[in-house]
């Protein structure tokens, strides 16, 4: 039986299976994300559960810069409405206008990034290090964990804009453009709660 | 290996790869099943070996066979091998090599994530076992409690192998329970409604819904061990405000579905061999289909069970005695149905039958301790005795193995063609049974007189009894390794010359059964229409015993006859990915940053080509049609 089958290379343009295939994969990438819900319920529940064993070191609540972390806040949500812009840019074929909102998507993002390290930083220089108490791993844990979705969120955004549209927008990179925008709203929601959990909260305290 | 060749995969390819190539980056999942089924079976058999000289040691009082270093170490290796890499990625295989033929499918959703969870269990599970040789292996227990875990009780390097491999191995299984669902919910082919799904498929669903929810807070967790052990956090450092219960919460938070994970394929292997072997539809279709959702359920509201001796205080213990014991009614409704489906059935004996009708008298003894167990008043007895020891072992292999054992039966002829020797396959089932039940059976009166489980050795001063039933247990597990010599054989010499299996050689109803064996590349030459549940019976005794086509014919052939099948193609990259991460993993269980970055490297580059490339697919064409 060997042998027996001949294979001929794929024909160009869209067959029912690759439809399919696109398909799935919006749909995987909705159970994904509901996996990822539970990944970050339990990094929050840790959080929570050791947000007061300070252990006598320097706390949260003595460092955090509510301004700070509001400009991180407002850049991580309008960079959520320009990957909206860049979806609508998208639908209606104009490939230019997708891409200047997809890279200022990603800019958005690396600014969220970049003054993230800042605070970090700084915090660690007031010796609020992740060895210096319990909640200060927790911290770390969530707030980091947070942190490295975004960048894998930048990675990934930059790789489609790089690579990903030689042939102008096809059924194919479409696909791809929403799954990545997906992502892109999860991490951002995810923000949200860490921001009123993490920051918002200890200034209640 | 040359057998093996003549397996599935190599069917209906051009051979334009050399062979190891194109295992490496198969997205076949027929292949990727039978290389999780050969994985598994080595690991299984390491884990094997790990319990014999557990049972060595204890087979007499106070014996010196080990030292209790070592012996720590065999108890934990046995465990988490059997669990994380024997048991569940046989499941696993199963359920790649036949839940897409049963939903009439190409393929699952995701081909190559598919190979690329097959992958990171692969490399997770080698760099877990390359412990022994490198520094030795973990040895604080498969649950892994901190504080024992931690770097001031267990400076070496074995914890870090347990929490990077499993953490590999674990990340694998997480993509194969995104794939199942999508690919049961998507790619099921037309007139195959939910309520018409076989069994086995169902419980498919089902334990990947278990996984998709479970793993998350198990990679947390891991994620936590990791930072307090290489990078100084104090999650788990009392002295630092840490809380060891964490751990403990977390890790039974995934560890109760995960025992579930374990036993819900099994449930779904022993409906389908025991329908078949009766003659008769599965009685109570539908009740066994909520009682697998249920039990899915209840599956996350009972993990405090596991640390009733915690001190949580009689309300919290009895909120979750009372949801352990509920689990017990969907149980017992499945065990109900499958007595049902018997009961005036033309029940054949084959071997699969044997297991499939074995497992149900060991399973319940293996309920009815549970139950006890659940009771948390007498659970303060129990506790870390030999009682849970001997409890785990008739659900685990009582339960999950007698099914992986039934499926295999069951199942060979569809994987490879062949069928299994049935004289052997009964050698194998007597002993087994005579086996198990002389091991573990005397472990419960161990565990009620005393005998304290994960403790090197006993003192004779413990009695004549316990000292008897040591002894005992000894000579059964070496019944039991003798069955598995015989299992073993079955396989090499059925893989070699078996009698060829034919499509259908059970008169089966799903339709895994109404293709050719080993089913070829495409899986059905035509998409199949599904006129009723158990698909392919109602075409045997209905139809005119063909399958119906669900693509419209032109001119009197489908589309796809015209223009053959579409095919997902492999890729390296997912290998790829795995090996990066295990480069990584290595690099950082050993301080070696340099080797952090390359690894990461390399699997951050495949991981980009994953995202941007497309997959071309090729075009099969087929042979024959849709019953072929």
């Amino acid at each position: 039986m060997i042998g027996s089958h001949e294979l001929v290379p794929a024909q160009p343009g869209q067959t029912p299976e690759q439809a399919k295939a696109q398909d799935n994969r919006v749909l995987g990438f909705w159970i994904f994300l509901s996996g990822e819900c539970a990944f970050f319920a339990a990094l929050i529940g840790t959080y929570l559960s050791l947000d007061t064993h300070t252990a006598g070191a320097v706390t949260l609540a003595s460092l955090i810069d509510l301004p700070l972390t509001g400009v991180m806040t407002l850049s991580l949500l309008s960079s959520s409405l320009t990957m909206v812009f860049a979806f609508l840019a998208m639908n209606k074929g104009e490939l230019q206008a997708m891409k200047i909102w997809l890279w200022v998507t990603a800019l958005l993002g690396a600014i969220f990034l970049d003054l993230q390290i800042f605070e970090f930083t700084h915090y660690m220089a007031s010796g609020f290090t992740m060895g210096a108490s319990a909640s200060a791993s927790a911290f770390y844990a969530l707030v980091g964990f947070h942190g490295l979705h975004v960048a894998f969120g930048l990675f990934w955004i930059i790789s489609l804009l790089v690579y990903s549209f030689k042939d102008g927008i096809t059924p194919a990179n479409t696909s791809k453009v929403w799954i990545a925008g997906l992502y892109w709203h999860f991490v951002d929601v995810v923000w949200v709660i860490i921001f009123t959990v993490v920051y918002l909260m200890q200034k209640v305290h | 290996m040359a057998a093996v060749a003549e397996l599935v995969g190599t069917k209906g390819r051009q051979r334009s790869q050399s062979y190891l190539m194109s295992w490496l980056t198969t997205a076949d999942h027929k292949r990727i099943g039978i290389m999780y089924l050969l994985a598994a079976t080595f690991f299984f058999g390491v884990g094997g070996i790990e319990a014999l000289m557990i049972r060595i040691q204890l087979s007499s009082p106070g014996n010196t066979f080990v030292t209790p270093a070592l012996y720590d170490q065999l108890f934990t290796m046995h465990g988490t091998t059997m669990i994380f890499l024997a048991v569940m990625p046989l499941f696993i295989g199963f359920i790649n090599c036949i839940v897409p033929l049963q939903i009439g499918a190409r393929d699952v959703a995701f081909p190559r994530l598919n190979a690329l969870s097959l992958w990171l269990f692969v490399l997770g599970g080698i760099l877990l076992n390359s412990s022994w040789f490198l520094g030795g292996a973990p040895n604080a227990g498969w649950f892994n409690y901190a504080p024992i875990s931690l770097t001031p009780f267990n400076p070496g390097p074995g914890i870090d192998f347990y929490d990077i491999g499993l953490q590999l191995a674990g990340i694998g299984t997480l993509m194969t329970g995104v794939n199942f669902i999508a690919t049961i919910i998507n790619n099921r082919a037309p007139g195959m409604s939910l309520m018409r799904m076989p069994l086995f498929t169902w419980t498919t669903f089902v334990t990947s819904v278990l996984i998709l929810f479970a793993f998350p807070p198990f990679t947390v967790n891991l994620f936590l061990l990791m930072f307090d052990r290489l990078m100084g956090a104090n999650f788990f450092n009392i002295l630092k405000g840490g809380n060891v219960l964490l751990w403990q919460h977390l890790f039974w938070i995934f560890g109760h579905p995960e025992v579930y994970i374990l036993i819900l394929p099994a449930f779904g292997i022993i409906s389908e061999v025991i329908a078949t072997f009766s003659r008769k539809t599965i009685f109570g279709y539908d009740s066994m289909v909520l009682a697998t959702i249920a039990i899915g359920f209840l599956a996350f509201t009972v993990w405090v069970h596991h640390m009733f001796v915690d001190g949580f205080g009689p309300y919290v213990n009895s909120l979750f005695a009372i949801t352990t014991l509920a689990i017990a009614v969907p149980t017992g409704v499945k065990i109900f149905n499958w007595i049902f489906t018997m009961w005036g059935g033309k029940i054949k004996f084959t071997t699969a039958m044997l297991f499939a009708t074995g497992f149900i008298p060991l399973f319940v003894i293996g309920g009815i301790s549970g139950v006890m167990l659940a009771m948390a008043p007498a659970d303060f007895q129990y506790n870390d005795s030999y009682f849970v020891v001997a409890h785990l072992h008739y659900v685990l292999i009582g339960g999950s193995l007698m099914g992986v054992l039934a499926g295999a039966y069951y199942w060979f002829p569809k994987i490879t063609g062949r069928l299994l020797n049935e004289t052997l396959g009964k050698w194998h089932f007597w002993l087994m049974m005579i086996g198990f039940n002389v091991t573990f059976f005397p472990m419960h009166f161990l565990g009620l007189l005393g005998m304290p489980r994960r403790v090197a050795t006993y003192s004779a001063a413990m009695g004549q009894a316990v000292a008897f039933w040591n002894l005992v247990a000894t000579i059964g597990a070496f019944i039991l390794a003798i069955s598995f010599l015989f299992f073993f054989y079955n396989l090499i010499k059925s893989l070699k010359s078996g009698e060829r299996a034919g499509p259908d050689p059970w008169d089966g109803r799903a339709l895994e059964w109404a293709t050719e064996s080993p089913a070829p590349v495409y899986n059905f030459a035509k998409t199949p229409l599904v006129r009723g549940r158990d698909a392919w019976w109602v075409e045997k005794t209905e139809g005119d015993g063909q399958l119906r086509s669900a693509e419209p014919e032109q001119d009197g052939e489908s589309a796809h006859h015209a223009h053959g099948i579409h095919l997902p193609t492999g890729s390296i990259f997912p290998f790829l990915i795995a090996l990066g991460l295990t480069i990584a993993g290595y690099g950082a269980i050993f301080g070696l940053l340099l080797l952090v970055a390359i690894g990461l490297a390399l699997a951050f580059f495949s991981i980009h080509r994953m995202i941007v490339d497309e997959d071309p697919g090729e075009i099969v064409q087929p042979v024959g049609g849709a019953g072929e």
